[in-house]
């Protein structure tokens, strides 16, 4: 049989199975989700004592996915995107929290959010310039930049409006607050750069600028500048995806998405802050007196439990994990207290080594539904000792009219059927 | 220790500060300079000031037309609103319990408006529009705002002289602002 005809075989056989995958699915887990769960099918032959059919003909061949992709039974873990918004060039999508395990967001799945769409940008093409109150303005190719010793550090990335302080709210963690993503990113120190071209004294903020639509512009103090910022040109391994700046991004940990700056080209060394449009008109924070809280960088300590979480069902009474992630821009999360009856009684999660800063951290908490209806909820302590604040604690602050900067404490309802619900919806 | 010895000690340890200091500012040799006309080309920041602000003019009347052909499909003819943000009107709004937003109501700086017009939009073409249109269409805006007259001509003196209705309207950032335990 000459190899063209076994590759045909293969092939087929493939195609066989692939059709059939469809409909023979394990749906067996005691928590049951929306994405991810295509319908269940009756039970097959692939069961013991049977030999199933994935055992009886080979499976793909080495090279059918060049670059691999989820199990086709996976294929409703996507980013959830809004199918209603006014327009989806300035937009954003969400992580599928809900859905995932651990603390490292994968790279199709981390949040998204920009102002002019995704720019194509060939690489051999793309210069970062670096002027302004400097000893010596430079421009770098992005081989110049990854000349520079480099560094990989695990940080959470969140968008400063996630979620919106009044209803309707979210139905599932990720309508909630799944404009958070985390990620390993490689790049150089911002410092190091900086360093190269000499800031002179004086230099207050960096203006950064990218290369998109939008020419998107943030105004970054010097003193992050100088401490933990970074010129990524690596995200969990890879090179950036288009959607997280290829080929150059900033990364300030704990500060933020927007600042971020993606498709980075320009870092303007100056005394005072741009003002620019996404730090006066946005990603500034209203008052109930009128006034308008601005430069609000941090994003403060967090939590949410993921599972169970709104959208799931327990299908089952007995034991069941409850676990969830909590980051803070502050620093590293110190303890994570889980109530169990809503609010009233917080216990100890056991947190998931590594505990980093400025990255997510999984909690977990082990617990025996007993089938009554209870409302749960997380909140974090990071360490500077800041606890995580109900939405009411927060709103007597900050009023209604604030869109960014929402940590507060989200519970979910339990019912009787095991139905998991937003409970402040 | 001899004199003479000290003296090439400290020579020594001169040329060792020095080589340092060098070391510190040309630590990796990466990178080439920027020239000014590379720099001029992409340095587009408008200071709140008035800034680098460029030459030309542009007034109400004209950018009244440039905003009906470039703008108004998704602002609105007047500004109200649409796909694109609303423009136009809130002033006194801010601390009533539904504030409206708008450049005239919320933003702190009018050159800002030059600066996000020639950067951003129109969002369909972005850094199209002439310097000279750009200061139209900032000067009509303004004016549907009422913050300059319907006759106004802006250029970088005036439109930096203009003074906004919110300019006082932010604080810094207080937080943590909740104090729970």
């Amino acid at each position: 049989m000459s190899e063209h005809t076994t590759d045909k075989r293969v092939r087929e056989a493939s195609r066989r199975r692939f059709l059939q995958a469809g409909a023979a699915l394990a749906g067996s887990s005691a928590i049951s989700g929306v994405a991810g769960s295509p319908a269940l099918a009756e039970p097959g032959n692939n069961l013991p004592p049977n030999v199933p059919e994935w055992m009886k003909t080979p499976g793909d061949p080495m090279g059918s996915q060049p670059y691999g992709t989820p199990s086709i039974h996976e294929k409703g873990v996507v980013k959830n995107i809004s199918k209603t918004l006014p327009q989806y060039i300035s937009a954003s999508g969400r992580t599928p929290l809900q859905e995932l395990d651990g603390i490292i967001t994968p790279n199709g799945l981390f949040y998204e959010r920009h102002h002019g769409g995704v720019p194509t940008i060939d690489p051999a093409e793309h210069r970062l310039m670096l002027h302004g109150m400097v000893d010596r303005p430079l421009v770098f190719t992005m081989e110049d930049i990854r000349r520079f010793p480099s560094q990989s550090r695990i940080h959470f990335l969140e968008c400063s409006g996630n979620p919106v302080y009044t209803k309707p709210y979210g139905k599932t963690a990720s309508d909630l607050v799944g404009l958070l993503s985390c990620a390993e990113w490689t790049g150089v120190p911002l410092k190091t750069v900086l360093d190269e071209a000499g800031v002179q004294a004086g230099a207050k903020w960096i203006v950064a600028e990218g290369a998109d639509a939008a020419a998107l512009t943030r105004s970054i103090p010097i003193e992050k500048c100088l401490d933990d910022a970074m010129l990524v040109y690596s995200q969990n391994g890879e090179r950036l995806r288009p959607q997280q700046g290829y080929p150059l991004r900033l990364l300030l940990p704990g500060f933020e998405g927007n600042m971020n700056v993606k498709w980075l080209r320009r870092l303007k060394v100056v005394a005072e802050p741009a003002y620019s449009r996404e730090e006066t008109s946005k990603y500034t924070d209203p008052m109930p007196d009128g006034t308008s809280r601005e430069f609000t960088f941090y994003m403060e300590a967090k939590s949410i439990i993921t599972r169970p979480s709104g959208g799931q069902k327990l299908t089952t009474q007995g034991f069941h994990e409850i676990t969830g992630i909590a980051w803070s821009g502050h620093g590293k999360i110190k303890s994570v207290e889980v109530s169990l009856d809503e609010g009233k009684s917080w216990q100890q999660a056991e947190l998931q080594e590594p505990v980093l800063t400025r990255a997510l951290t999984r909690f977990r908490l082990p617990w025996h539904w007993d089938g009554s209806p209870a409302v749960i909820q997380s909140r974090a302590i990071d360490e500077t000792g800041y606890v995580q604040p109900t939405l009411a604690e927060l709103v007597a602050v900050r009023g209604l009219n604030s869109f960014y900067h929402n940590n507060a404490i989200w519970p979910w309802r339990i019912d009787a059927n095991g139905e998991v619900t937003n409970a402040q919806a | 220790m001899p004199r003479r010895d000290l003296k090439v000690a400290a020579l020594a340890s001169a040329i060792a500060m020095l080589s340092a200091a060098t070391q510190a500012e040309e630590r990796y040799a990466i990178g080439r300079a920027a020239t000014p006309a590379e720099i001029a080309g992409w340095n587009i920041d408008i200071g709140r000031d008035g800034s680098n602000l460029p030459p030309g003019s542009g007034s109400v009347e004209r950018g009244r037309t440039v905003f009906s052909e470039q703008c108004a499909v998704c602002h609105g003819d007047n500004g109200q609103g649409g796909v694109g943000d609303r423009l136009v009107g809130g002033q006194g709004t801010l601390a009533n319990p539904k504030p409206i937003r708008t450049v005239g109501s919320y933003w702190p700086y009018a050159p800002t408006l030059f600066d996000y017009i020639r950067r951003a939009m129109p969002q369909n073409a972005p850094q199209s529009l002439s310097n000279e249109d750009v200061y139209a269409v900032s000067a009509y805006i303004l004016s549907l705002n009422g913050i300059v007259p319907a006759n106004a001509v802006l250029d970088a003196k005036s439109l930096a002289a203009v003074k906004m209705p919110n300019r006082d309207g932010f604080v810094s950032d207080p937080r943590p602002d909740v104090h729970n335990r």
